[in-house]
């Protein structure tokens, strides 16, 4: 069934110079094995498309239940230089939270 | 040695809740207050304001903040640690001095961090050619000539700690860490020592949850915000601190807010990179060995946390001028509110091509359909209003400033249903830029001075 990424995890995203970095947090145990699945750091790229101009990276963290990704070249130029609203990226992670994911219902 | 302390954290940046340090001294149990004021963009602006009146340069809300808490402090209850002095730590701590004899009060020591600045040191260091190149683009210091602003080390907990054990019961520093104010503390009570890497990883990690205040106590709380009870009067972290290295998260009864395992993980990812190698001054702490339990309501306890050795370098963070920008916005309303700020862009595009000015950018967003989540958001049926937002950068200032004078005429000369435009035209503003740099530990020394009133 499709869900979206909001409905089984939480995410808080910042700037790191010109990356910003979305912290996203698997709702319960379960769903961690989904996100490290499903949330390819490519899948990701895709998603952004011309938001994110460089890399993105991933990092595990079995131990929270959770994943970091960097987004490199996602903020116009860094937080005091970028003329966007939202110069930190501080909205980023809801951005993410729209992705939707075909998940097999039992995993649910 | 005391079993635990407690430590709170009063302020996630500059021109956070004021309240939030009187009521964390106030409503608990507390050891220690520390305060983080310098996000990257702070330490320029206290540089200029430095310039301007050699006596500033320092975050000014504390001089009457530490005065309040100077009851508490001088009876042994509370100490406080803040990298509040930013540019210019001496002037702020005697500001405090004035602040306090005016208020009739002494019998209280205060100690100072100073060396994290380098400005003065500019010409020599490049002159040993220690280039503190960037380290995102490999580029030298020197392309950068007089448009350098500020350039700060990094110091972490050990100068603070140094200062507490010369007996300062308020420490002022200029750029510290955020996390180095919460793991001094630990380092001074509980005596670790310099290579106990995964007890300083542990005070990092606890440093990290704190550092942003209420972020870590269900504000801007993604998993369920309505859940939070009280914002209106959330509490600020505390660290409940033992020898071990263990930490619990906790905040002051009676306080609104949550601290829950969901709360604290949102605040150990934010602004992190890579978690296994999470690097200060003070240790490299991985963060994918944090162990979280909740132990009871409000209560998690941090255990487990592994560190390595700290680095041989600190990092420089160093600000320089980049030009120039200035940001408008209008208000189109319902009827094709969208349509109508799309055209009025387009409009003001063209009008600024046949002036030939020159940018490096010109970035425009529509608030209300798109400025968050670029092509992720989708409107959905009609809008009622959408705010066009345009914004300029570029190194001629005349051109920046130009661009301020070409909104307000499409009130009278552009699209219908157009308001907000009470606040003047957009000025130009100075761009401030950061550079990253490293370098070798050898070749900074912290000074500490205790001074007692």
């Amino acid at each position: 069934m499709i869900v979206r990424l909001l409905d089984i995890a939480h995410a808080r995203s910042g700037d790191k110079g010109d990356s910003a970095n979305i912290g996203v947090i698997a709702r319960r145990p379960a769903y961690y094995p989904i996100l490290v699945r499903e949330l390819t750091p490519e899948r990701v790229r895709a998603h952004f498309g011309e938001m994110v101009r460089g890399e993105v990276e991933r990092f595990e963290l079995p131990n929270l239940g959770a994943l970091n990704f960097l987004l490199h070249g996602a903020l116009g130029g860094g937080g005091t230089v970028t003329l966007r609203l939202d110069a930190q990226g501080k909205t980023l992670a809801a951005a993410l939270l729209r992705m939707e994911l075909d998940i097999p219902e039992r995993l649910l | 040695m005391k079993p635990s302390i407690r430590i709170g954290s009063g302020q996630g940046f500059w021109g956070d809740l004021l309240t939030a340090p009187l009521d964390l001294v106030r409503k608990g149990p507390l050891d220690y207050l520390v305060m983080d004021y310098l996000a990257e963009v702070t330490m320029s602006i206290l540089q200029k304001q430095k310039r301007k009146d050699p006596s500033l340069g320092y975050a000014r809300d504390l001089v009457p903040l530490l005065v309040e808490l100077l009851p508490s402090i001088k009876a042994g209850r509370l100490k406080v640690i803040t990298n509040g002095g930013g540019a210019n730590p001496l002037g702020c701590r005697d500001a405090v001095f004035a602040a306090a004899r005016s208020a009739g009060l002494d019998g209280f020591s205060v100690g100072v961090v100073l060396g994290d600045d380098l400005l003065p040191r500019m010409a020599e260091l490049t002159s040993r050619e220690i280039r503190l190149a960037n380290m995102e683009t490999g580029e030298g210091i020197e392309t950068l000539g007089d448009r350098l602003i500020s350039a700060n080390v990094y110091f972490g907990a050990e100068p603070v700690a140094e200062a507490l054990r010369q007996g300062a019961q308020i420490v002022i520093t200029g750029r510290t860490t955020d996390t180095g104010l919460t793991l001094a503390p630990m380092v001074y009570e509980f005596e670790w020592p310099t290579e106990d890497w995964n007890r300083r990883a542990a005070g990092t990690v606890a440093g990290h949850i704190l550092e942003c205040g209420a972020q870590a106590t269900g504000g801007n709380f993604s998993a369920d915000w309505r859940s939070v009870p009280d914002l209106a009067h959330i509490g600020f972290p505390v660290a409940e601190a033992y020898p071990d290295g263990t930490v619990v998260i906790t905040k002051q009864p009676g306080t609104g807010g949550l601290v829950s395992l969901q709360t604290v993980k949102e605040q150990l990812l934010y602004e992190i990179g890579d978690p296994r190698t999470y690097i200060t001054p003070d240790c490299v702490a991985d963060f994918t060995t944090i162990r979280l339990a909740q132990e009871d309501e409000h209560r998690v306890r941090v255990s487990d946390v592994r560190g390595l050795p700290a680095t041989k370098t600190y990092k420089v963070s160093m600000a320089y001028l980049a030009g120039f920008s200035a940001i408008g916005t209008l208000t189109y309303s319902w009827p094709e509110a969208l349509e109508k700020a799309q055209a009025a862009d387009r409009i003001v595009r063209t009008r600024l091509a046949d002036l030939g000015l020159s940018f490096d950018e010109i970035h425009t967003e529509f608030v209300g359909a798109s400025a968050c989540h670029g092509p992720l958001a989708h409107p959905q049926g009609e809008l009622n209003e959408v705010t066009l937002r345009i914004g300029v950068r570029g190194s001629r200032y005349q051109d920046v400033d130009r661009f301020g004078r070409e909104l307000a005429p499409l009130v009278l000369t552009g699209p219908p249903g157009v308001t907000g435009f009470a606040g003047g035209r957009p000025r130009p503003s100075d761009v401030v830029a950061y550079w990253p740099a490293l370098i070798p530990k050898a070749e900074v020394h912290p000074e500490i001075i205790v001074e007692s009133l």
